[in-house]
């Protein structure tokens, strides 16, 4: 018999009985729904942690003065032997360096007129806007001439243009941050609030290095041109992980630090350091989804329970079929074909209940879901399997029956 | 008769034995028969005299215990389970005295089911259910439901089901059982005339004005053979 002639007539078998068809396919729904809404959180975690990198700038190495310790250090002043500009040169050099941005940061009010913002200051270089991908919506980026000059312009992120010159283009107006005037030659555009560290990431002003250290944060007392850290542009293609020993070989040679000694400074990859901590999350979505795919088979063994009923109801139908002739596989294609028919339409509707969990998830736990039709796929697939290996045993037994025992049954 | 009229079904020394608990019993004894081809047969018989047995061994529903049968020349018990249900599907169209219609169903689908399986390709198979169920006489009844049709009408749906495939043997256990007189009489009829088509006709019957149709009778007692009698056309 031809599989759309069986699968026809297994939707015909399944419609003669609404009520019990959609309660077989409660448990696969169930089940599916909740394998796609684990999946779409899990995946949305995983997503989230992707744009955190490339936000960060996946091809970027840190470098922050002070002995190996866990984490990223916070900005600010180290007992350890600090950072200079001339650092900044040196690693500048090494062949497969992009740019090296050079950064002394730190909180800063800043006001206009009657308006007052509290926001984050980056003092750095023209490198920064390379490093991370920076590009202006209005006016321009400073240049290197106004960064050697400690000139008093200024760069503001979106949330300050927002705040403080609402509705008015910014470029070209005077701020004051710390009492230091600045003139704004440039608005960068919106990269988006982020989950990740930092929040905000439009809430920011970023001015020239000298400007900085010299006038508004205040460098460091005893070393001039100090830098808090580095942020190191890595060539596309490089190894990070060798072009991190490379930069450690490197500051150990520039710090002259003896072999066996413990290195003064660190550098880290923030990619590795968001993904590992990251890796927890996404084991545990992915065990929320396993639960949930033995609930799919729960739902199975309900699918095999209904067919085996059903096969002894229709034993009679059976006899007749075998009567006109059809072979033991026919017999057995039919019944697979209603087992499969049961789990796809479950499968089906138990997607589309997912997809919907999943949103109500994320509008009302406010966590980012990410619903790829591959998940989908897999799932409604998964369904199929369920379907065709519960359904086998049953089907198995209805073409194995004996065709006048079969017609005799009452 | 013309010699070269080889039988088209032999049974020989055909046993069936049924284990019942602990006893068997013996539902055929050793039956020797031959069917001519395009005959009419009437097996007659009490209850448990083993003539619906002997049907089910012909229609290939059920293997004997010992003996030998053989269609066409092929020994069945040589077949395997597949070919066994090819014969039943090509060869044989049955007709029961409960109809066995699928209720869900139309007539025209009930009809249509032994084309389903068919191995052989079928052009046109509710071209061929149509056509079948206008020799049947409802050609206005297709889309009716078994419900919504009477016993005869229910029976000639079954008729037409069991010649959808072109069999040359047509089996019918008992196909008045459930009619009344005047209906039966239509049924007689029909195969009646199927038979002189050319299909070999058995059926089972305990009615002899039933029985009085076909050309041959057989009287079962006992599994086995009692008389075998032909009737002077």
């Amino acid at each position: 018999m031809k599989i759309g002639v069986a699968l026809r007539s297994a939707i015909e078998a399944l419609i003669s009985n609404p009520l019990r068809s959609f309660l077989t396919m409660l448990g696969i729904m169930i089940g599916v729904a909740s394998v796609m809404a684990m999946m779409a959180i899990s995946e949305g975690a995983a997503k989230q942690v992707d744009e955190q990198i490339a936000n960060l700038g996946a091809s970027n190495l840190t470098i922050y003065p002070g002995a190996s310790r866990r984490g990223p250090r916070s900005g600010g002043a180290s007992s350890d032997q600090p950072f200079t500009d001339a650092d900044v040169d040196l690693i500048r050099q090494e062949p497969f360096v992009t740019a090296v941005a050079a950064r002394n940061s730190g909180s800063v009010t800043v006001i206009s007129g009657q308006d007052n913002w509290s926001t984050n200051l980056y003092g750095t270089n023209t490198d920064y806007f390379i490093t991370q991908s920076l590009n202006v919506s209005e006016g321009r980026f400073f240049d290197e001439r106004e960064v050697n000059a400690g000139a008093a312009v200024a760069i503001i992120g979106k949330t300050v243009a927002d705040s403080l010159f609402e509705g008015t283009n910014p470029v070209g107006q005077t701020i004051r941050a710390n009492n230091v005037p600045l003139e704004i030659i440039g608005v960068l555009e919106s990269r988006g609030a982020s989950a990740g560290p930092g929040g905000d990431r439009d809430d920011v002003i970023i001015v020239p290095i000298n400007t900085a250290r010299n006038r508004i944060t205040g460098g460091n007392p005893t070393v001039a041109k100090y830098v808090t850290g580095m942020e190191v542009g890595i060539a596309a293609g490089y190894d990070m992980t060798r072009a991190q020993e490379q930069l450690e070989d490197r500051l150990r040679e520039i710090r002259r630090i003896q072999p066996g000694d413990t290195d003064d400074f660190r550098v880290f990859n923030i990619a590795d350091f968001i993904r590992a901590r990251s890796s927890t999350q996404a084991t545990f979505g992915v065990l929320l989804a396993f639960t949930a795919a033995v609930s799919l088979i729960v739902g199975g063994v309900g699918v095999m329970n209904i067919m085996l009923v059903s096969v002894t109801e229709r034993t009679r139908e059976i006899g007749l079929r075998m009567a006109v002739g059809a072979r033991g596989i026919d017999i057995l294609g039919q019944f697979l074909a209603e087992a499969l028919a049961l789990c796809l339409l479950g499968g089906v509707i138990g997607s589309a209940l997912g997809v919907g969990a999943a949103n109500l998830a994320a509008r009302l736990g406010e966590f980012p879901v990410e619903i790829s039709p591959r998940i989908a796929i897999i799932a409604i697939g998964a369904s199929a399997v369920i379907g065709l290996f519960f359904g086998f045993f049953p089907a198995r037994q209805a073409a194995r029956l004996n065709p006048i025992e079969a017609l005799r049954h009452e | 008769m013309p010699a070269a009229a080889a039988p088209i079904i032999t049974c020989r020394d055909l046993t069936k034995v049924y284990r019942m608990g602990t006893q068997d019993v013996f539902a055929l004894r050793g039956v020797d028969l031959d069917f001519i081809e395009g005959e009419m047969t009437a097996i007659m018989g009490p209850s448990g005299s083993g003539k619906s047995t002997l049907m089910n061994l012909i229609g290939a529903l059920d293997v004997p215990t010992s003996g030998e049968l053989t269609i066409r020349g092929r020994p069945l018990s040589k077949l395997t389970r597949d070919e066994l249900a090819d014969l039943r599907n090509e060869t044989i169209g049955f007709v029961f005295q409960q109809f066995n219609l699928l209720h869900r169903a139309s007539a025209l689908t009930n009809v249509k089911l032994p084309l389903l399986y068919s191995r052989k390709p079928i052009a046109d198979a509710t071209a061929r259910a149509r056509e079948c169920l206008e020799m049947v006489g409802l050609g206005d009844r297709m889309d009716h439901r078994p419900m919504q049709l009477s016993g005869g009408q229910q029976q000639r749906v079954a008729i037409a089901r069991a010649l959808a495939g072109r069999p040359s043997i047509l089996l019918a256990d008992e196909p008045t059982g459930a009619l009344d007189t005047k209906t039966s009489e239509e049924i007689m009829d029909l195969l009646t005339g199927l038979s002189s088509e050319g299909i070999t006709v058995i059926l089972v019957t305990h009615e002899p004005e039933v029985a009085a149709y076909a050309t041959r009778q057989i009287h079962f007692r006992d599994g086995q053979v009692e008389r075998d009698e032909r009737r002077s056309t």
